[in-house]
């Protein structure tokens, strides 16, 4: 029976994403991922770090779902923390991503002048090296660790934000009722604040959502590299980096963590479209 | 200043903006004269109108007298402050006396907001300490002064009508009791059924809130109709003044404006002189009258020397060499 509640919902924008066959699918999996991150005590079966030299490089079993690594640490275990270490490196890192991207780009958007010449020079020049590049480059300033992924992630990812707020903020700052608050007698505040971001909010928060996946990837490659979580610290890239050494005897070490990213990264990427599709923002996206 | 007659709620000296735009990134600097030297009173409880084709300007006046751009030259008092030299904390605080009616009624509300948010709006801009119950009475009342029905204040812009959308702009302007609106086209974007109900609405509104109207349009009929003085402006000057409504223009593109306009009884139409020529580029404008290269009265003195506003009669003010009659 079709309830006019359940009518509602199909139409709602998260009915749109849900009940779509890939939203729903990734939907499920960034569940799993998302409960497996908050929950990674109570659901991981071994503690994370607890060494076992005589059951290093088992392969996997009923005991081991993923077998164990080189010091005999449950694989699974450690997975289900390193998506811990991912999603809050990726979320924290895109979080400062688009609060300062979206104050800069609004500020330049809204206000023109030399300013926005300044921010749209200094965007063009990161926008042109690799994210990984400027991640590296950071990291080398900083010094590796966890606060320096998090920064030097969110500083790469900065300009797409910047951009795209400052192209919707533009287009928005010459809709009639801009000029109409304006006229109401309200200040450049009330008119970014109230009008001007909420609108431009939607395409941001895809891009964000987006963002996300890559930037779990490049967290990653810099943990890969060693210059993100440093052990004991269990992070996807860092143990796909330690597998690389037994590849040849135990090579689940490598391939089950470079699973759990390959999932969560395209998990995010069809949730993420599902949201475009659903809230019709393509254009939007595009024109940025 | 004490403008003299001491009636006119706006008065317009000399007013002029200029906009500079270039031809690709090294050409030349060009200017165009969007509003040229206007002056204009705008007379207290009566209703003004400005008309004239797209592009002469009446948009870009209407938003100097409200200051929502800034003039080149020339400057605007309303109730005697001169606008020009306010500073911005006190212009926004005079903006609750002076309000605006936009043309679009399609963009003028922030799709996001439900009407009665955007009814809320200028009590907020303004600082207004107003309780819960206090603004949804004067929310409701509001709503049903520009005859909406109260059911619609949940509502969301998108769910609405274009005339219903204009009736929400006229209640948000109202909002704040101004003596002046300017109404920038208000029904230029409406069906003609619909047009005359804003109009009449307008109408009533001004008799019982005893408001000052600025009307911009380019519709000559609905001017004559609804106007007590008509401004004629062409490429950024005023051409004629017509002090009442039942002054015949006597300029020749006033009078060709007038016979533009369709007669539906097909016993009453007459012969359209239709104008000939070229409309000058504004941005070099020629030295002469600017409408010289259409006038049917044009002579050489036209196109040598730009006519000056006169007097001609009682109020009538036209800016003509050779003025009918």
């Amino acid at each position: 029976m079709t309830t006019l509640a359940s009518t509602e919902f199909a139409s709602s924008t998260l009915g749109k994403v849900l009940l779509s066959p890939r939203g729903g699918l990734s939907a499920l999996c960034l569940a799993i991922v998302i409960i497996c991150a908050v929950f990674a005590p109570l659901v991981s079966p071994y503690q994370y770090d607890i060494q076992n030299l005589p059951l290093a490089n088992r392969e996997p079993s009923w005991a081991h779902w993923m077998g164990t690594d080189e010091f005999g640490r449950d694989l699974l275990s450690r997975i289900i923390h390193g998506a811990r270490t991912s999603l809050t490196v990726a979320v924290v890192a895109i979080g400062i991503s688009v609060a300062i991207g979206m104050s800069l780009g609004a500020a330049a958007g809204y206000f023109g002048g030399l300013f926005d010449r300044l921010v749209t020079a200094a965007v063009d020049l990161s926008w042109s090296f690799p994210e990984i590049l400027i991640a590296l480059i950071l990291i080398a300033i900083v010094g590796p660790g966890l606060g320096s992924t998090m920064i030097a992630i969110g500083i790469a990812y900065l300009a797409q934000f910047t951009r795209l707020t400052r192209a919707q903020v533009m287009a928005l700052k010459n809709e009639t009722y801009i000029e109409a608050t304006k006229n109401l007698g309200a200040g450049h505040f009330h008119i970014i604040f109230r009008h001007l971001l909420p609108n431009a909010l939607p395409p941001v928060i895809v891009a964000g959502m987006l963002a996300t996946g890559n930037a779990i990837i490049l967290e990653a490659t810099l943990g890969f590299f060693g210059l993100g979580a440093q052990p004991p610290t269990p992070s996807w890239g860092g143990m796909m980096s330690s597998g690389t050494a037994q590849i040849f005897i135990a090579p689940w070490i490598i391939i089950f963590p470079g699973l759990a990213i390959a999932i969560t990264v395209i998990a995010i990427n069809l949730f993420g479209d599902a949201i475009i599709e659903a809230l019709d923002i393509r254009n939007r996206l595009r024109d940025a | 200043m004490v403008d003299p007659a001491g009636d006119n709620i706006a008065t317009v000296r000399h007013l002029t903006r200029v906009f500079t735009s270039r031809r690709g990134m090294f050409g030349p600097k060009r200017t165009m004269r969007a509003v040229n030297d206007v002056s204009l009173d705008v007379p207290r409880g009566k209703v003004t109108g400005v008309v004239g084709e797209s592009g002469c300007g009446k948009s870009t006046l209407a938003r100097l007298v409200l200051r929502l751009i800034e003039a080149s030259a020339g400057k605007v008092l309303f109730e005697g402050v001169d606008l020009g030299t306010l500073p911005a904390a006190d212009l926004r605080k005079l903006r609750r006396r002076m309000q605006m009616v936009f043309q679009d009624p399609y963009s003028s509300i922030d799709p996001r907001y439900t009407i009665r948010r955007a009814l809320l709006e200028p009590y907020q801009v303004q600082g207004v300490t107003i309780d819960a119950a206090a603004a949804r009475l004067r929310i409701d009342e509001l709503i049903a002064m520009v005859g909406l029905s109260p059911r619609m204040a949940d509502s969301y812009p998108h769910q609405l009508s274009g005339g219903q959308r204009q009736r929400v702009g006229i209640a948000r302007a109202l909002a704040l009791n101004p003596s002046l609106l300017v109404l920038d086209e208000p029904t230029a974007s409406l069906d003609v059924s619909i047009q005359a109900q804003i109009i009449g609405l307008l109408e009533a509104l001004k008799n019982d809130l005893g408001l000052t109207y600025l009307f911009i349009s380019h519709d000559l009929s609905l001017i004559r109709y609804f106007c007590d003085r008509t401004v004629v402006m062409y490429l950024g000057r005023i051409v004629e003044v017509l002090p009442t409504s039942r002054t015949e223009p006597r300029h020749h593109y006033s009078r060709a404006l007038m016979d533009s306009n369709f007669e539906p009884d097909p016993n009453r139409r007459k012969v359209v002189n239709r104008l000939a020529g070229e409309i000058a580029s504004p941005f070099d404008l020629p030295p002469g009258c600017a409408f010289a290269a259409r006038c049917p009265a044009a002579t050489e003195l036209c196109r040598r020397e730009r006519p000056v506003l006169a007097q001609h009669g009682l109020g009538h003010q036209i800016a003509c060499h050779h003025p009918i009659g």
